[in-house]
């Protein structure tokens, strides 16, 4: 695209004459390439039609909207003339959209909302819930046989047979015994005088039936302490009784028992004024809470301390050490004296080329302290506890990333050794610098130039590598007697996976997104210093 | 000049592409306006024989999310029911472990599945978020082990058909110790010595984890539950387990572990305890169901765990079963179908053939008890005690396994556990 913009701009000030178009746009496209970028775009379109008519299926209306512009913008970029840069950008701006921009903004959402175990839904459902949890079958109550009847026009009822005698009632008139009906071989009643039983086949049929049926609450008599006749599927009915009522009006649920009035709190819970609140809540945007809790907590600022300066260690550690011996390799497997190079660089390699959370896994079972190989063969099957030490689980978490991560920067350091110029060492050896200073001076300079910006990323990684202490030591052993639940290798990704509860099964989505963008934030920051510096290096 | 002719070959390929499309894929999506209405167009035909003046296909769809065992099972049951109802039945099958999470994300947008299988100490995750609605299993609760119902059970109120059990139990080397179970835990001990075998018993303890589930049976035997169950069963938020009985069974703990006798230990994880007993150098081991097949080398059998604080020893008992969508659009069918389809004998007796667990309906399990092993298991269950299924006791695990394990390792009994308990009531109530 440079390339295209620049041979268009550079003739026009050199010389006077008029210059052909670009080939791009000589191009009159009605070939075989046009019709294969019709093929395409109508896949593109096609695919985007459908999530489209999905989206509004279900009605996702940010989904629609997104991808009707995304979807318009696509046809305008490929079928006009004159976007012929967007052409190239347009499927990277698309990805970055949807994987980054989307990604990073709804976890920002998150993080400033309650969303989380007790706060999953709507307070529409949150309503629901409560009257569900708080209907409840009559303990003694007989499950009577049920049919469903209907009379013109629109009135349904449940015809119940009690041990011989049917009754039949409707949302507002109670049970009352009906003479003269009969009941199949089940006891379910066949016919009723006055009423016409619906056929379970029309119940199947019918949608709105079953939920007109499911919602249908029959008085067993007057009296509203009796409860009501409720059936879950259209055969038996069960007497319930429920003392919550929900007034859409003022938005509260009061206990008609008790008086009690519940009314929705700027945390998402229905509470009643002497503190007690309802099972289940709703999620709301609580602002700024989740990061101030994260700092405010008393039980948990100690630990994430801790944990902080571990991280850091442990990141900045694992690269340093892991690079200093890769380079060191490299520079010793690079002489050309040394015999069977390509062996054993291949094999120094190896631990790269395992994937990762199985060696994990393997170097856990060998550092076990009684069965583990490492004690056995080593240290002459003294019980060293290499994963219930903090220090040496700490040791241990950083030798098995250094010795998964070590390969990598073998295979980075022996490609940038052999690229080095060899006309600069050579002045240097006819100056008669030394080996060391050599390395230092030429070698090590020229190569952190193009190896820098691998070790920030690197840095990065190790920082968030929640794979090797999770496979390893699940971040233990933990603290002792502290009130937090990390440990001793807890780094701060592995630290927010246990805050926010997802493996306990009592998630707080919220806190984890607060947290997470903390640690984004750490990271962006980090490696935003780190470039500048090594921008310092490129002056060499 | 050309774009018109441009753009009317993109609309008219585009429109076919989407016929295509959407031929092949409505179906296999989550029951939508849209789906019912095709998916149900196939009973048109029967639905509308029999139904004047209604709507004709309107009988709705039902999504079951399972994972991959009981899939068959719950599958022939489904095409019984279709055929019966003429309703649509689609079975998604779903890994077990992401079920609970994706139910409890996906139900509140409409998304969710009308029936999943799911694990009984999900209950109060689900509860809480207000996805799952209450089940009336009618006339047949009785037929139901007790332990099950009273699993499923929230608050007084009953969410989901159980329809099998796990927990563990003293597994034993015949060849070593007999088939005799041993009534105490020194007894167990004393057994295994005479037999020489260079372990008494191997106990899992998740490596530098622990694993406090596989350690309850000795923990109730001390009378400390984790929580406080009331008169109906239910589990209370008071922590149990705190006091003299607790501290007994640290004590317990710590004269086992590393500074005492050894017999327990933080370097035995799942596999290794599985090696120990299945060659011979551990003579008990605690365990389920799930762990049989590691043992093939073994002659062994199955009893209730021995007794280490003089009361009788209840380990937790899991049960799995199947809940109801509180935001489920066809409600009835979906009742139906777990109560009189999933619910039934033959329903639990299909079930149980695919997926050889101890049934939670009794006949069933009176039928299946001549197998030893399933009846072993049985024995043990119904000493046992459901896991606490509310929501607090998600934050109890790690608490108690970190107790634990620092225990074993020769840290203070008394302090240790004290000092757990108090972390614990500051988390529960702060």
């Amino acid at each position: 695209m440079a390339q295209s913009t620049s041979a268009a701009a550079q003739p026009r000030t050199t010389s006077p004459t008029p210059q052909p178009e670009p080939h791009a746009r000589r191009w009159r496209g009605n070939g075989a390439g046009f019709l294969v970028k019709l093929a395409l775009m109508a896949i593109v379109n096609a695919f985007g039609v459908l999530v489209i008519l999905q989206a509004w299926a279900v009605e996702s209306w940010w989904i629609l909207g997104a991808s009707v512009v995304l979807l318009l913008l696509a046809d305008i970029v490929y079928f006009s003339k004159r976007a012929l840069p967007l052409k190239y950008l347009f499927p990277g701006l698309v990805f970055l959209f949807i994987f980054q921009i989307f990604t990073m903004g709804y976890t920002a959402y998150v993080a400033l909302t309650n969303y989380g175990t007790g706060h999953a839904g709507s307070m529409e459902q949150a309503v629901d819930a409560a009257l569900i949890q708080d209907e409840r079958r009559v303990d003694d109550s007989p499950a009577y046989p049920l049919a469903i009847v209907t009379q013109e026009p629109d009135v349904v009822g449940f015809a119940i047979n009690d041990e011989g005698v049917v009754r039949v009632g409707t949302e507002t008139e109670p049970l009352t015994e009906v003479e003269d009906a009969e009941v199949a071989e089940n006891g379910t009643p066949t016919a009723v005088p006055g009423w016409d039983v619906v056929p379970r086949a029309e119940l199947y049929a019918d949608a709105e039936l079953q939920e007109t049926v499911l919602s249908l609450r029959v008085p067993v008599s007057d009296e509203a302490d009796d409860g009501s006749i409720r059936t879950r599927e259209g055969t038996r009915g069960t007497i319930y009784q429920s003392s919550l009522e929900w007034d859409p009006d003022a938005q509260t649920l009061t206990n008609t028992d008790t008086g009690v009035v519940y009314s929705p709190t700027a945390t998402g819970e229905f509470a009643a004024p002497d503190g007690t609140r309802l099972t289940t809540g709703w999620y709301v945007f609580v602002g700024f809470d989740n990061f101030v809790r994260a700092f405010t907590d008393g039980n948990l600022a100690g630990d994430l301390l801790q944990v902080t300066l571990w991280t850091f260690a442990f990141a900045a550690l694992s690269v340093l050490v892991s690079f200093g011996l890769g380079l060191f390799f490299a520079i010793v497997y690079n002489d050309d004296r040394l015999r069977g190079r390509k062996v054993i660089r291949t094999l120094l390699i190896l631990p790269y080329a395992f994937p990762a959370f199985m060696s994990a896994l393997l170097w856990r079972g060998m550092l076990n302290s009684e069965f583990g190989i490492v004690n056995d063969l080593f240290f002459f099957g003294a019980g060293i506890g290499w994963l219930s030490d903090p220090w040496l689980a700490k040791f241990a978490v950083l030798f098995v990333n250094v010795w998964l991560s070590y390969p990598y920067w073998f295979l980075v350091s022996t490609g940038a050794l052999q690229s080095l110029p060899g006309d600069t060492l050579e002045a240097a050896t006819i100056d008669g610098a030394g080996r060391w200073r050599k390395f230092q001076y030429i070698t090590l300079p020229l190569l952190l130039v193009s190896t820098a910006p691998l070790a920030i990323s690197s840095f990065a990684f190790s920082f968030n590598n929640f794979t090797i202490i999770y496979m390893l030591t699940e971040g233990g052993p933990g603290f002792v007697n502290s009130p937090s639940r990390l440990g001793a290798t807890d780094i701060l990704i592995s630290a927010i996976y246990k805050i926010s509860g997802v493996s306990g099964g009592v998630a707080d989505y919220g806190m984890a997104s607060a947290l997470s963008i903390m640690v984004f934030v750490v990271i962006g920051i980090i490696s935003a210093l780190a470039f500048r510096q090594t921008r310092k290096l490129e002056e060499f | 000049m050309r774009k018109p002719l441009a753009l009317g070959a993109l609309v008219l390929s585009s429109a076919l592409l989407i016929v295509g499309c959407t031929a092949d894929t409505e179906p296999d999506t989550t029951p939508t306006d849209t789906a019912v209405e095709e998916t149900t167009a196939a009973e048109e035909t029967t639905a509308a024989e029999e139904t004047e003046g209604t709507e004709p296909g309107a009988a709705g769809a039902i999504t079951i999310w399972t994972d991959a065992e009981r899939q068959d099972a719950i599958q022939a049951e489904a095409d019984k029911f279709a055929a019966d109802t003429g309703a649509t039945v689609e079975v998604v099958q779903k890994n077990f472990e992401d079920l609970r999470n994706d139910f409890i994300a996906q139900v509140p947008t409409g998304e969710g599945p009308d029936i999943t299988v799911g694990a009984h100490d999900w209950l109060g995750a689900l509860v809480t978020a207000g996805v799952v609605d209450t089940v009336d299993l009618g006339a047949t609760t009785g037929n139901f082990e007790s332990v099950a119902l009273e699993a499923f059970t929230y608050d007084g109120q009953l969410y989901a058909l159980p329809y099998s059990l796990e927990t563990v139990a003293l597994i034993q080397n015949v060849d070593l110790v007999g088939e005799e179970a041993p009534a105490t835990w020194d007894d167990m001990v004393a057994a295994a010595e005479a037999a020489g075998a260079e372990r008494p018993i191997a106990i899992n303890t998740a490596g530098e984890t622990g694993d406090a589930y596989t350690m309850y049976g000795f923990q109730t035997s001390f009378g400390a539950p984790v929580f406080v169950q009331d008169d109906s069963g239910s589990y209370t938020t008071e922590v149990g387990m705190g006091g003299e009985a607790g501290e007994a069974f640290a004590q317990w703990l710590y004269d086992n572990g590393a500074s005492g006798t050894g017999y327990i230990s933080t370097t035995v994880d799942y596999d290794i305890n599985n090696e120990l007993f299945n060659s011979g150098t551990a003579a008990y081991t605690i365990q389920g169901p799930w762990a049989i097949s590691s043992f093939p080398d073994v002659n062994l059998k199955v009893n209730p765990i021995p007794s280490a604080g003089g009361e009788p020893a209840a380990p937790f008992v899991g049960v799995q079963g199947f809940y109801l969508s509180s935001q489920s659009q066809n409600a009835l069918l979906a009742t139906d179908f777990l109560v009189n389809y999933l619910g039934s004998e033959e329903g639990q007796q299909a079930l149980y053939e695919a997926d050889p667990r101890i049934p939670a309906l009794s006949a069933i399990a009176d039928s299946v008890s001549d197998d030893p092993i399933i009846a072993g298991f049985l024995a043990s269950s119904q000493n046992g005690v459901p896991m606490p299924s509310i929501p607090e006791m998600g934050a109890v695990w790690d608490f108690w396994n970190a107790a634990q394990v620092q225990i074993i390792n020769g840290a203070d009994p008394a302090t240790t556990w004290n000092t757990m308990i108090d972390n614990l009531n500051a988390e529960l109530n702060g």
